[in-house]
């Protein structure tokens, strides 16, 4: 069958759509997530907000809904218990993250009956997709877009160094929050597409492939919204043609796009050189500190 | 009598339970070089985070008399993630911001003052590197560069020496006493040795604040105040810190 006879069908085109949205808001907010190290955090969200989805089997209510509130309590509390220094912050994560998981199978086996569409929330499934999904998916991309547009050089500034932020007078705290919950509804909505277990994989495969060509956030983000697009659609193919699993194989060519990149990367620039590169600058560093503790052992014994 | 930038009067600083400032008073006035000295743990840091508002005070008062937002910081070397993706310009240019500007863009007199600022430095061929590709000296240009860029009236520097080279040392203070002439200064180092000869005054923090001024200070009259040196080894580099104060 021809590639583009598929687009006929329209399950075929809301993964289209869905692949793009995805890539657009995972590009973005994964960006955010790896230059701030926050990779844990958002794992962290992510499986709490299975209780969510747990919940909404329970009651009867839509399970994406039950997974976004998880979600975006799950990022208040990490950010707030963080911010606080009340628990470690690798702690609070784990705490959360096994709750999450702990409500969602006791409540989806106290769910009489079967419960629908439970492995396309755990796995992914971008093929059955439904247009309510892409509006929301619409509203989210287009939301995200418009606050790092708008707020890009603090958004920008607050990640690199929050505390000579905050001299600036840029509002950390508020930023830092409204970012975690747009981080909270990227991963829910990502969820319906990539699955609870491996939408990680799409907000940081993609930036670290980025980065291994560049280092400027707003080049990472760009370039990770492409990759993330290119992974999907080629994903989506595979997956149709060879009848498996399309979340699975999304990832899977993420990892082949990032393994492709680095080889690259290797090829072009050359592995020695980056190497040798690596090694002056940690002599140079090693030196300096050399230098310093030498001058103020002898500085100091002029002054006694 | 002239007015101080900032007036700190009895003033308490404290983590948790851990009382880290006890009744300290000090008056900053303009173009004031003070340097900064004490142990490790003494609360050399915590008295910058206090006037920057970056610590709130458990006790006690601190009034400026002029806007907060012209203070230009450089914090300790190790404080930020080097892999984080971002160039020496842009690092540069978030000294320039203020509050939160929505779509913001830098203004040709912005660029311009970027661009002097980083030449000041030394970081011409630097500019547009990522900051994972600096040493740690260069990184510490770039961090002094993002602390004046903004013309600030008060600039406090927490150890601004770490990693920089003799060369560059040499050259910094040699800024630092031009900026001064435009600039209040507040300087932390662990060498009273290297700094003695730029700043005007010297204040000894251990909990405890000592205040001494003085055009000329040197270990002569350093025990004329009654603050002995003492020597401390820990890790490669050793430190000059004052040991305790009788007075």
């Amino acid at each position: 069958m021809d590639i583009l006879e598929l687009f006929r069908y329209g399950f075929i085109q809301n993964a289209f759509l869905a692949a793009l949205l995805m890539s657009v808001s995972c590009g973005i907010a994964g960006t955010y997530i790896v230059s701030r190290r926050m990779v844990f955090i958002s794992g962290g969200i992510t499986h709490a907000s299975f209780g969510g989805v747990g919940i909404g089997y329970f009651f009867g209510f839509a399970p994406l809904a039950g997974a976004a509130v998880f979600a975006v309590i799950t990022a208040l509390i990490t950010e707030n218990l963080t911010r606080r220094k009340v628990i470690r912050n690798d702690s609070i994560i784990a705490i959360m993250w096994s709750l999450g998981m702990a409500l969602g199978i006791i409540f989806i086996y106290l769910t009489p009956g079967y419960a629908p569409n439970l492995m396309s929330f755990l796995f992914g499934s971008i093929i059955t997709v439904s247009r309510t999904d892409l509006w929301l998916m619409l509203i989210l991309s287009l939301g995200i877009t418009a606050v790092f547009m708008l707020l890009y050089r603090p958004i920008l500034y607050v990640s690199f160094d929050e505390q000579f932020a905050r001299t600036r007078g840029i509002p950390v705290m508020r930023l830092n929050y409204l970012l975690i919950i747009l981080v909270a509804l990227t991963i829910v909505m990502s969820i319906r597409t990539a699955g609870i277990i491996l939408v990680l994989s799409v907000l940081t495969i993609p930036q670290n492939t980025a980065n291994l060509f560049t280092h400027r956030f707003g080049q990472i983000m760009l370039i990770s919204v492409l990759l993330g697009f290119l992974a999907s659609i080629i994903g989506l193919m595979v997956s149709y043609f060879l009848d498996i699993p399309s979340g699975a194989t999304i990832i899977f060519c993420l990892v082949v796009i990032y393994l492709i990149a680095r080889f690259m990367k290797v090829v072009t620039f050359g592995r020695l050189k980056s190497r040798n590169e690596h090694g002056s600058k940690e002599d140079h560093r090693a030196g300096l500190g050399t230098e310093r503790a030498s001058q103020g052992s002898g500085s100091s014994t002029g002054h006694q | 009598m002239e007015e101080p930038l900032v007036h700190i009067e009895n003033l308490f600083a404290a983590y948790n339970q851990l009382s880290v400032l006890r009744k300290v008073n000090l008056d900053i006035y303009e173009h004031d070089f003070i340097g900064i000295i004490g142990p490790n743990g003494g609360g050399k840091t915590t008295l910058l985070k206090v006037i920057l508002g970056l610590v709130r005070p458990k006790k006690g008062k601190i009034i400026y008399h002029f806007d907060r937002s012209q203070i230009g910081y450089l914090p300790q070397g190790s404080q930020v993630d080097d892999r984080f993706p971002i160039s020496v310009r842009e690092v540069v240019e978030s000294g320039l911001e203020t509050g939160l500007k929505m779509g913001g863009r830098l203004t040709g007199n912005s660029h311009s003052k970027v661009r002097e600022v980083i030449g000041k430095v030394g970081l011409d061929a630097l500019k547009n590197r990522s900051i994972g590709e600096l040493s740690g000296g260069e990184m510490q240009r770039t961090m002094l560069a993002r602390a004046i860029v903004s013309s600030p009236r008060m600039l406090i520097l927490d150890e601004p020496d770490t990693y920089v080279d003799n060369r560059f040392e040499m050259e910094l203070y040699g800024l630092l006493r031009e900026l001064n002439r435009t600039m209040t200064i507040l300087l932390v180092s662990h060498d009273i040795g290297i700094i003695s000869p730029y700043i005007k005054s010297i204040a000894c923090v251990n909990g405890d604040l000592h205040y001494h001024t003085s055009n000329e200070i040197n270990a002569e009259q350093l025990k004329v105040y009654n603050c002995p040196i003492e020597i401390i080894t820990h890790g490669p580099v050793p430190h000059r810190v004052m040991k305790q104060h009788n007075d």
